[in-house]
């Protein structure tokens, strides 16, 4: 079910998936390199930011750089008739960015997925301890990143 | 950084202005100049604590459908396997981490058919199976910004999205 976007859409979001201009007049350059007026493109990117197809319009930042330099997967073992106790609990942690149900396998027991932000694998692993407290359940297990292999913005328009 | 960087950073994660001059009304916002902040988000870009501007789509809104995969990668085969993984555009993360299930990547595609084609050609091309894959049942938190606070390093939650997929 893929929203009925027109050649200047595609356009405009072909770049927008990528770096802005970095420049003073970031629109004015869009505007110029596709042909139309900057009015057009201001008021596009706006109707984009209104139907939610952009879920945030800014700055990403590294991470590390920024401060927050540890993270780990934090994963629990919830029964089916706790999980959405559990959830809402594990999401109301700040040093949660995610916190997702997911499926199970006979090698992978754990449903709830929670992912942890720290300035260390310390930090990350008190804060599990924190989690674990508050929704009763100790058994939990932290997998860290060893390496990271790939980490990039989804390319959704070619 | 100082607490202007701070300020403009908690703000432009969350939404850079959409208008003819953004850097006019970002300095409005943090109380300086146009030119002010423009030089200060062209220095945080060169320190590269800004790693992108841009937008974050929502996959699910353009009709993409994402997963999370799961793999026990013997080391032996790790160099070529992740070389196999990466190449595909719609894995956009893939790490390393301390389980037997030691590669974890992220796929998105534009329907689940050709996710699952993909995954296939994963497996048959490194020889290495099965990929257990475990799309998202339920949301429970999505995506938070780095606030930072005043005089300190500390990071502090914004928003929290409870959302119920089924």
């Amino acid at each position: 079910m893929t929203p009925d976007f027109d050649t200047t859409d595609k356009k405009i979001m072909k770049i927008l998936q990528g770096d802005i201009p970095q420049t003073m007049h970031p629109y004015k350059d869009i505007s110029e390199q596709l042909g139309i007026s900057e009015d057009e493109v201001v008021h596009r990117i706006n109707g984009y930011i209104e139907k939610q197809y952009i879920r945030r319009f800014g700055a990403t930042l590294r991470h590390q750089k920024a401060g927050f330099s540890a993270n780990g997967m934090a994963v629990w073992k919830i029964p089916e008739d706790d999980r959405q106790r559990v959830g809402e609990i594990i999401a109301g942690f700040r040093e949660v960015s995610h916190c997702y149900e997911r499926p199970t396998f006979p090698d992978w027991p754990y449903n709830i997925f929670a992912m942890l932000h720290g300035k260390s694998e310390d930090e990350c692993r008190e804060t599990a301890l924190r989690i674990a407290d508050e929704i009763d359940v100790k058994d939990f297990y932290i997998l860290f990143s060893v390496q990271e292999f790939k980490k990039t913005s989804m390319v959704y328009f070619e | 950084m100082d607490d202007i960087d701070k300020e403009i950073l908690n703000r432009i994660q969350t939404s850079f202005p959409v208008a003819a001059r953004p850097y006019q009304e970002l300095g409005q916002q943090v109380g300086i100049t146009e030119q002010e902040a423009y030089d200060r988000v062209m220095n945080l870009y060169n320190t590269k604590i800004i790693r992108r501007m841009g937008a974050s789509f929502d996959s699910r809104k353009l009709g993409f459908t994402s997963t999370l995969c799961a793999m026990k990668i013997p080391e032996e085969k790790l160099t070529e396997t992740v070389r196999i993984i990466n190449k595909h555009v719609g894995v956009t993360h893939n790490y390393k981490r301390n389980h037997d299930y030691n590669v974890w990547f992220t796929v998105i595609s534009p329907s689940r058919e050709k996710l699952l084609s993909i995954l296939q050609g994963i497996e048959e091309e490194s020889g290495i199976s099965p990929i257990r894959e475990m799309p998202a049942k339920q949301f429970f938190k999505i995506k938070v910004d780095f606030q930072f606070k005043k005089g300190e390093d500390e990071k502090e939650e914004k928003k929290v999205e409870v959302a119920n997929d089924s």
